[in-house]
């Protein structure tokens, strides 16, 4: 045996595959590319505004003040329903799952209903609650112990949007975390009841942890997707971004201008919330993959390289990444 | 107290749907005994090991723990179910060991074996953390203390899960096919393992396919088939000397 480690052969050079078909490719996408940015581009440098071109406009809106506060309510709606959603749907999932028929008719019922209904019908259900019940309180039956609130005060707006966005969200996560929960071996559920653990304690500890894996990519398009939905709240009057470009559109005519400038936003933010999605995976990804997945950077920087396809992301699991080979 | 089995199973039935999987099992297995359970496949073995700590319900006849019904009270002649609080409680006292390890993948070594008990015993982290490094190194992995799982491969995976079962201090431990999962390399430092239990009083059920095992360190052997008990008796005299047909065509095609 040591002698055929002392022969082994010298390493294979051979000349790889060309790809020409790769360059030709590259070619015709970016042509066409530029044919239309430039089309676009022209038609709005060509359309006449209060500030001269179409885009002195877009540059002079992309960062005006009533702009970047839309972003801000953008931001906190996506925020606080994405949180709602969670939260609700973790406990939907759980529930779904009990033993107990009563707990798990009621998540079934939860899901069929809030998925079943366009989020825009929920906002406007819960912005014009008001309509039908203008007070809403909560007592202890017998007793004279009664709260009640005004539904306006208690339902703003932004309230309306935010319970419509994440109610809905809630039943859409409750089936991503019991995709999640599901796709645990049983085993481990086993193991961990063996070992004395009551139902809770394995949900929180064992089996939560590892359906991480399988809830957080389809969660990162969930929050990308809201960030976007969150333009519904438009019809709450709620202003954020959506509402407050077509506030300033409708005042000043630039309409495609406007668009563009909280499409730029729009993509400014999903940018960053998938760079984030990726860095979160691979914290969840720990344990379960040989090697950890390489970052954005890494896999643009091969791309570059080698002209090739990147590799597949983490969504199946334990893949041998090129990054181990020495 | 002698006077008490560890394990004791009296007419044990189960089924699973309409199909009989244990069709009267009559076991003792007294204190310190290290009880070795033979058979083919679909035999029940590992169903009846899953029953004694309750994650198969039996469906007639009784089970019971060192004196304890599994799973019931019984008050008069009634039964009444124990509450999930109740049979975890009962589970923590016995041990057990997977063919497929069930390790849990997100935490190390140390930190599956602390695990139960921190949250069940609710011990302190120190004192769990001790003696999980100590349960590690008595089963030889003092230094893959904070090896994940997949960075371990499969007889220290199980030596990871028999630690973290002893981490509860079990009066009772089941292997259930320890090392069928194993290559045949690695089996020797799991049942390594299992053999200084033994000589260390623990009390054991193990079902097995591994026969020397069976003949060195059990106590007693039982050869199910059928979801019944076939045969019982010394190791050595059931697997030299068997006195039923269905136990020698068994032993002659594994041995």
């Amino acid at each position: 045996m040591a002698d055929a480690v002392a022969q082994r052969p010298e390493a294979i050079k051979a000349v790889p595959v060309r790809h020409p078909g790769r360059w030709v490719a590259a070619v015709v996408v970016l042509a066409i590319a530029a044919a239309i940015v430039y089309t676009i581009a022209a038609a709005i440098q060509s359309d006449l505004t209060s500030f001269g071109s179409g885009w002195a406009a877009v540059g002079h809106y992309v960062f005006h003040r009533l702009i970047l506060q839309g972003i801000v309510v953008t931001l906190e709606l996506t925020v606080l329903a994405m949180v709602i959603g969670i939260i609700l749907g973790v406990i939907l999932a759980v529930m779904r799952i009990s033993p107990n028929p009563v707990v798990s008719s009621v998540s079934w019922f939860y899901v069929w209903f809030f998925r079943g209904t366009p989020v825009l019908v929920q906002i406007f259900f819960w912005f014009n609650l008001n309509l039908i019940l203008p007070h809403i309180g909560i007592g202890i039956p017998f007793t004279s112990i009664w709260w009640q609130v005004s539904t306006n005060t208690l339902i703003t707006p932004f309230m309306a949007a935010t319970l419509g966005l994440g109610l809905n969200e809630a039943a859409y996560m409750a089936e991503i975390v019991r995709a999640g929960i599901i796709s645990v071996e049983h085993g481990q559920t086993e193991a961990a009841q063996a070992l004395g653990m009551d139902r809770l304690l394995v949900m929180q500890r064992i089996v939560l942890p590892q359906a991480m894996r399988v809830i957080i990519p389809p969660t990162g398009n969930e929050t990308i997707s809201m960030l976007k939905t969150s333009s519904l709240a438009f019809a709450a009057s709620v202003t954020e971004l959506f509402t407050r470009q077509q506030q300033i559109a409708t005042a000043t005519y630039a309409v495609l201008e406007l668009l563009i400038v909280a499409s730029i936003w729009y993509l400014v933010m999903t940018s960053i919330l998938t760079v984030g999605q990726y860095y979160l995976e691979r914290r969840f990804g720990r344990g379960t993959q040989r090697g950890l997945p390489m970052t954005p950077f890494q896999r643009f920087r091969r791309m570059l390289v080698t002209f090739h396809a990147p590799p597949p992301a983490t969504q199946e699991a334990p893949v041998v990444l090129p990054s181990e080979h020495r | 107290m002698a006077g008490t089995p560890m394990v004791k199973a009296e007419a044990v039935h189960k089924n699973f749907g309409r199909l009989e999987v244990l069709r009267g099992i009559d076991l003792e297995v007294a204190p310190r005994e290290v009880m070795c359970m033979i058979g083919p496949s679909g035999s029940g073995k590992s169903t009846f090991l899953r029953c004694i700590n309750h994650l198969e319900k039996i469906d007639a006849g009784r089970l019971s723990v060192d004196g304890e019904l599994v799973g019931y009270r019984q008050q008069g002649d009634k039964l009444y179910e124990l509450r999930d609080a109740e049979v975890c409680r009962k589970r923590s006292e016995i041990g057990m060991v997977f063919q497929r390890f069930n390790l849990f993948p997100h935490m190390t070594a140390l930190e599956n074996v602390i695990e139960a008990p921190l949250r069940v015993k609710r011990e302190s982290r120190a004192v769990a953390v001790d003696q999980g490094r100590r349960l590690l190194e008595r089963v030889g992995l003092a230094e893959k203390v904070n090896a994940y799982p997949n960075q371990l491969s499969g007889g220290q995976q199980q030596r990871v899960a028999i630690a973290r079962a002893l981490a509860m201090q079990p009066k009772l431990m089941l292997f259930d096919e320890p090392t069928s999962a194993l290559d045949p390399e690695l089996v020797g430092e799991v049942l390594d393992v299992m053999r200084g239990l033994a000589e260390d009083g623990m009390t054991m059920v193990v079902v097995t396919h591994e026969m020397g095992f069976a003949r060195e360190v059990g106590d007693s052997l039982v050869f199910m088939d059928g979801g019944v008990v076939v045969e019982e008796g010394k190791p050595k005299a059931v697997l030299t000397n068997p006195q039923h047909e269905r136990t020698r065509t068994f032993l002659s095609s594994v041995l």
